[in-house]
Parts: structure tokens; sequence; C-alpha cells
């Protein structure tokens, strides 16, 4: 009696404890969500802290501004259409799709870098004053992180090349690409409506 | 090409420094002979440096702490005897700018490279163990986080040759510590240190949170959760609210330094205060991070040695909640003089004074453990009690700074370096010494020395209110922190008997020396051998492995139907290890350099940042972020331990407990 349960446990533990991953890198999204949430803080505090420059009203333009916005909210659906892809086993879908919000957040970034030479050539870089600091690094770390994602999913992309079927753990390094791809997307509707939207109006 | 690294940057001038360059040496090439002698850098590579085992990396944790205590602690005594000495017009054997290096690198080194990684280790052997796990949740994450860690510490280390290191303390505050006051690559040398082992730290809270949160055991509900695992669970949890906090201030002032932002300087428009309250929104619940696994030692041993099981197991696991939220609501407490206001200060003050009212449960928790209790004055109940009596003092005088109004007198005076001292030396040091005392025969095999425990206990403990009571007096006779010499004559013979206190701690440590030693040498003593695997009569799933366990520490998870698994197990005469049963592979993680390398580019990262040697920098990031693409891209990391290899493992030990038995 004891040997029968003694070998349904062993058998039963292999399969018991799915993959930790995906829980883990949530868990670890929360902890980069509390850096932007810190970031946001230090905006707060210092957003009226012109120095004498330029505020955000006066540097701030709409047009681009919308296009990016743009750009990364649909990209966050092409990468959901990749993950539609995967769980059909559609390796080419995937790489197209991934290919396509690699595109999207490419220009997402290049439409930043470009809003930021702009600013910084007019003389309103990140030493003018403690408001331009506090905006060029919540903004560029949002920008940043979306650069590590363009980075990961080139990766795995290249990783997915040439393979016939999606294992478990190629699976789970989707979904959790996944997972930041939209992350960054919240956070950038935080970014637009109180960085932005509320310096604008 | 070297950016701003010259000669001129060696301290060939400081002769402490060249001597003690000298010395650090001569260790380290007798070291690395001696293992270059006996051959074992195979051994050290393949068995230990690219591990992914909890249990190594455990052991490599706390040998990086005692490391650091070592430096810590030289840098501790060395201002104590400028202290002694520097009165009345003797400028001491310390000049200022040195004297600073000194203290900042002393805090900076025994909170996050001793306290941190000490607290890292006791995680890493115990929790897996306690809830019947095989691994933590993310092994390879495990061996990087060690390697980030180790890599900071060289890098701090490596201020003392080349360069030098923060003149600002351990916080490193700003204006000071802005470029216009501290041009120099000391403060950078602080910040990337602390970025780095930041990762790790923070890895190491996901990694912990997640293992205990998905692994544990059938059977193992949270309210049946080892107090030990409870209290690694909050820690834990505040290292992955806190530490992100830690990594925004630092990397604000990083960017003041480095690229002439306007966060926290004097003009532009920044705000000096709003890094203090970043800083204190890490740093309160830091110290608790620290703290609360000691209490959960506490709670594991005082029971073990109690011949009971622990009183008040619901209230224990409440009150550590409890703690790990308030500890969020103090941080203000840190700066009652900014000026917020009354009322601001007094929510602080009083939110303060409300967390000893679970530290108080905790206390009476264990003194009822203990009431009519079978008690075994073993070395480990010795550092129990010590901790329970100085605890208590250091926690009052706590509250007493907790109210606004005496703080604004005691504020950065001596009074507050008595106070952390002793919850830090008392509370989390105490429960760390107490906690590798109990578990050691666990994790080497055998048990260490206990009299030579008792005489480094006596010592510290005697060395301790010798070092810091004066420091409470001299607190209300106005010395304030961080004096370098001072002309009233009524400080100097306090500063005399905290001198003695600190030599007394220096034997303390030495005796700690002595009891690895004579405990190694010893080892194969029979009386010292731990062939049971429960030496003290445990309470808990850790117990009911083998000392030292295998590599995949149960062949057969256990089923866990109470609190204090194995002793329920025990008593009711249910074998947890189920010996004999039909042993299957068993499914492990494959060792891997990754770590090492992630870990040895950051150290060159950090190393090129703080001296602006850009084409390195880039060389160190493109390095982490390549190794860990190809750790990605690897398919090979995993392989299965055949059932016949644990059946001969498991057999073995079977044997020998039964001929232990028959003895």
């Amino acid at each position: 009696m004891a040997h029968d349960t003694t070998v349904q446990t062993a058998g039963h533990d292999e399969h018991h404890h799915e993959s930790p991953v995906v829980f883990g890198f949530w868990v670890y999204l929360m902890t980069d969500c509390i850096i932007f949430g810190s970031l946001f803080a230090v905006f707060a505090v210092l957003r009226n802290q012109f120095n004498g420059g330029p505020t955000g009203h006066e540097l701030f333009e709409f047009g681009g501004l919308g296009l990016e916005t743009a750009l990364l909210l649909v990209s966050s659906i092409t990468y959901g259409f990749g993950m539609i892809a995967a769980h059909k086993n559609q390796i080419s879908q995937v790489i197209l799709w991934l290919g396509v919000t690699f595109l999207l957040g490419l220009g997402f970034v290049g439409l930043e870098v470009r809003e930021f030479a702009h600013m910084i050539a007019e003389g309103a870089g990140p030493d003018r004053s403690a408001f331009l600091s506090a905006f060029f690094t919540l903004v560029s770390t949002h920008g940043l992180h979306v650069t590590c994602g363009l980075i990961w999913i080139l990766t795995l992309m290249v990783q997915l090349m040439g393979t016939t079927e999606i294992p478990e753990r190629m699976m789970n390094k989707l979904t959790c690409l996944s997972l930041f791809w939209h992350f960054l997307d919240i956070v950038w509707i935080c970014v637009f409506s109180y960085v932005y939207l509320a310096s604008m109006i | 090409m070297l950016g701003r690294l010259s000669f001129s940057a060696l301290p060939l001038d400081v002769p402490i420094v060249v001597g003690t360059f000298i010395g650090v040496c001569i260790i380290g090439i007798a070291v690395l002979g001696l293992i270059t002698y006996y051959g074992k850098w195979g051994y050290l590579w393949k068995e230990w440096f690219t591990s992914v085992d909890h249990k190594r990396l455990a052991v490599m944790y706390i040998v990086l702490a005692l490391v650091a205590l070592a430096r810590g602690f030289a840098d501790a005594i060395m201002m104590r005897t400028q202290l002694a000495l520097a009165y009345a017009g003797n400028p001491g054997y310390l000049p200022p700018h040195h004297y600073d290096q000194i203290f900042s690198a002393h805090g900076t080194i025994m909170i996050f490279f001793l306290a941190m990684a000490f607290m890292t280790g006791l995680f890493n052997f115990i929790v897996p163990l306690q809830i019947g796990a095989r691994d933590v949740a993310f092994p390879f994450l495990n061996n990087l986080s060690f390697w980030m860690t180790a890599a900071a510490f060289i890098l701090v280390n490596v201020s003392l040759f080349i360069g030098e290191f923060s003149q600002c303390g351990w916080l490193a505050y700003p204006p000071l510590s802005e470029t216009q006051f501290s041009p120099g690559v000391g403060v950078d040398y602080y910040i990337w240190a602390i970025q780095i082992s930041g990762v790790g730290t923070l890895l190491t809270g996901v990694n912990f949170f997640v293992t205990i949160v998905k692994m544990r055991a059938p059977g193992m509900s949270w309210m049946k959760m080892p107090v030990f695992t409870w209290t690694a669970f909050c820690s834990s949890i505040l290292i992955m609210v806190s530490f992100p906090v830690l990594t925004v201030a630092v990397a604000l002032l990083g960017l003041d330094r480095y690229f002439g932002m306007h966060f926290f300087t004097n003009d532009g428009g920044g705000n000096q205060m709003m890094y203090l309250n970043l800083i204190w929104a890490w740093g309160h619940p830091e110290v608790y991070i620290l703290v609360i696994p000691a209490f959960g030692v506490f709670s594991e041993v005082v029971p073990a040695f109690s011949g009971k099981p622990l009183f008040g197991y619901n209230t224990m696991v409440y009150a550590t909640c409890s703690i790990m939220v308030l500890s969020f609501l103090v941080w203000a407490h840190h700066f009652f003089t900014m000026g917020a206001g009354p009322d601001v200060n007094a929510f602080f003050g009083i939110a303060t004074m409300i967390i000893s009212i679970p530290t108080g449960v905790k206390l009476f928790n264990w003194l009822f453990t203990m009431y009519k209790g079978r008690i075994r004055f073993h070395a480990c109940m010795y550092w129990a009690v010590g901790f329970m009596v100085t605890f208590t003092i250091g926690g009052m005088t706590g509250v007493m700074m907790a109210i606004p109004g005496s703080d604004f007198v005691l504020h950065n005076s001596l009074f507050l370096i008595a106070h952390f001292h002793n919850v830090i030396i008392g509370g989390v040091y105490f429960g760390y010494i107490c906690g590798m005392n109990f578990w050691a025969p666990k994790v080497l095999g055998f048990k260490l020395n206990e009299a030579w425990s008792k005489r480094a206990f006596w010592l510290w403990l005697v060395g301790f209110y010798f070092a810091f009571m004066p420091l409470y007096v001299l607190g209300f006779e106005g010395m304030t922190r961080r004096m370098n010499h001072y002309d009233n004559p009524a400080w100097y013979p306090w500063m005399l008997v905290a001198e003695v206190g600190a030599v007394l701690i220096l034997l303390g440590i030495a005796c700690q020396l002595i009891q690895l030693y004579v405990s190694i040498r010893d080892c194969n003593l029979p009386e010292n051998r731990d062939v049971s695997g429960d030496p003290w009569n445990g309470r808990t799933l850790e117990w009911s492995t083998s000392s030292p366990p295998p590599v995949y520490n149960f062949a057969i998870v256990p089923h866990v139907h109470s609190i204090d698994a194995f002793m329920h197990d025990k008593e009711n005469g249910i074998d947890t290890r189920q010996a004999g049963a039909q042993y299957q592979a068993i499914h492990m993680p494959k060792n891997t350099v990754a770590g090492v390398a992630a870990g040895l580019f950051a150290l060159i990262f950090g190393f090129a940042a703080v001296w602006y040697i850009w084409w390195l920098a880039v060389v160190g990031l493109v390095g982490v972020i390549a190794t860990v693409i190809a750790r990605s891209a690897n398919k090979d990391v995993d392989f299965y331990i055949p059932a016949e290899e644990v059946a001969r493992i498991e057999n073995e030990h079977t044997r020998k407990l039964m001929a232990q038995a028959a003895e």
C-alpha cells in the first residue's frame, strides 16, 4: 500500500510543476513597474522646475507623438497575431508577425530618437533643467525597454528560423516577451497621458 | 584610451593602503598557489563556480559574506582606533579624506556584502529544503545573482587600490555626492557597485518568491510553511518592492554625475530631499529585509532546542507580515528634520512605534516557547538569548528616536549609530551566526565546534556593549557621527571604552575563525559527524534528508501533513524519506559558465564606467547581453539522474541510518 502511494507521488511529481517561467517573469515585470512608478513620482516632483528654460507646453508637438503612439499600440496587436500563430504552431506566420512588430517598434524608437535630437538641438537637453532631466529619464527608460524588446524579438526570430515545431521552452519565451511588450504599451499610455497630455493642456 | 585612469590613481602616497595592498597580494598569491599546488582549479570550476545547485551557491554566498566581514570589520576597528587617538590636537593616524572613505566603505560593505550575502546564503541553503523542493525555481538566475554580487564586491575592493572610494557615507547623500563636491571616482565606484549587486539581489528576490509560491511540497499549505520560509518569503517581497526604488535613486544620482542632469543638484531646479525620500523608501524596508530572516532563524532554533513546537505559530506569521507592510510606512523618520511639518512627522513617528507591537509579539512567542521547555543550552541558544536581550534594548532606543521631538536632538548623533548597531549586530548578525551554527551540520555533514562558538558569543556580546553603550552617552553629550577628531575632554574616556569593545569584538571574530578551523580539522571525529541528518532532533523537512543532502535534495518529494512536518512524521512513525520505494529518474539543471561570464563582463563594465573608459564599457555591456542571449539559445541545459543512481545514493544513506540505529 505504502509502495503504491509513493510510486504515484513520484510519477505525479514529474508533471506536477508546470514551468514557473511565465509567472516568474510576470513577477519581475511588477518590479519593473515599480521602477517606472518611481520615475513617474520623480517627474511629478520636478515637472514644474523649469529653471527658466522651456516648458512642456512649448516643447511637445502632437503630430509625431500621435504617430509614435499609434505605432506602439498597433505593434501590440501584431504581436498578438504572432501569439495566435504560435499556438497554432505556424512558425513562418510567427516569424512574419514578429518581423512586423519589430518594424513598428523600430519606427517608435526612431521617432523618439528624432524627437530627442530635435529637443537637444534646440538647447532643451536633459541638462537644461530638472524638469527636462526627469522628462528625458522617464521617456528614455521606456525607450530603452522597447529597444531591449527589439533585441529580444530579433533573438527569438533567429531562434525560430529553420525549426518545425515550437517546444515548451520557446513558447514560454514568446509568452514572456508578449507580457513585456504589452506592459510597455501600458506604460506608454501612462507616459502619454501624464507627461505629454497633461503638459499640453 | 584609458579615460581618467593613470598612474596617479594608485594611492602610493598612503602607507596604510600600500601595506594593505602588499598584504592582500601575499594572501592572494598564497591562496591561488595552494589551489594550484593541490590541483583544485578544475574541482572549484566544475563543482562550485559553475554550479547551479542552491546548496553550493549558499556556501559561496556565506564565504563571500565572511570575507566582507573581515574587510568591513578592519574598517570599523580603524575608525575606533582613530577616535581613541584623535583628541585634543592629536590628528590621529587617518587624515579626513581617508577616514571618510573608511566609514563609507564600512557601511556599504557591511550592509550589501556581509548582511545581504549572508542572508541570501541562508535562503539558498534552507528554503528549498524546508519546502521539500529539489532546487529553486530558476537555478541559472541563482548562479547569475551570486556572480553579480561577487562582481560588485570585487569592484568595491578594487577602489581600495585603484583610485578611491566614496567619501559621502553609505547612502551618498547629495549634494555632497554630486560632481561639484565629489569630482573623484569614489562615488562612481559606489554607484556601480550598488547597481551591479542590486541586479543580483533583485533576481534573488524574484527567484525565492516564485520558489516559495510554486514549488512547495504537496500538502504544504501557506499556514503549514516553516517560519524561516515565511520570513524568507516576506523578505523576498520586500526586496522586489524596495530594490527597484534604490536602483532608481542611485541611477538618477549617476545621471546627475555622468550627464550633468539636475535631479539632486543645488542648481537647475534639483531637489536633494527627493533623494532622501527615495533612498529611504528603499533603506527602511532594507533593514527589515535583513532582520526578518534573523527572526526566522530564531523561530527555528528556539523550538528545536526547547523541545517544543513554536509558541503561537499563527501570530508569528501575522506579526512577520505586519512588519513587512509597516516597513513601508515609516521611511520619513530618517529625516524628521526635513521640515515636513508636525502632522507628517507625527504620522511617521506613530507608525514607527507601532512596529514595536508585532516585534514584541515575536519576542513573547520565543520566550513562551522556552517556558516549560526542555531547553538544551547549545551554542545556538546562547546567540538566541543574547539576541533577545540586546535586540530589545536596540528596539527601545529606536522608539526613543521615533519621537520627532527627541529625534531633533539625537538626529545624526552617535546615539543613532549606537541604535542601529544595536539592532543590526544584536539582531541580524547574532541571528545569522546562530543560523550558521544551527544549519552547518546540514550544509557540511559535521557539527561546528561548540566551545569556540560560545567563546565567540561572549566576546561579541560583551564587546558589543563596551563598543556601543558609550556611543549612546556620547550621542546625548552631542557628539555627531562621522567626526574625524574632536576637542571635548568629556568624550575622550567614552571613546577609549568603545575602543576596548572593538578589540573584544576582534577577539570574538578570531574565535569564530578558530571555530571554523577546529571544526574542519575535527570533522571526521565520530561525535562531530552528522550521520543521521537530524543532529538536533529537528522539526522541519530539511532535517529529513542526509547531511549534506544529495544534489536532488529529496529522492521522493515528501508529503506534508502538518506544521513541523518532519516532527509530525517522526511522532507518527512515518518515514518521510520513503526509503526503499521505487525511485524514478530525476530531472536536474546542468552547470553553466554563463553566470561567471556575465559577472565578469559586469565587473569590466563597472570598472570601465567608473574610469570613463568608454570602449571597454561597451565591451562589458555587449558581453553581458551576448552572454544572456547565448544562454537563451543553449538547448543543452538539463539532464536526468538515472533511477539506479538515485537508488544507490538513497540505499547507501539508509544503510548508514540502520547501522547508526543498531549501535
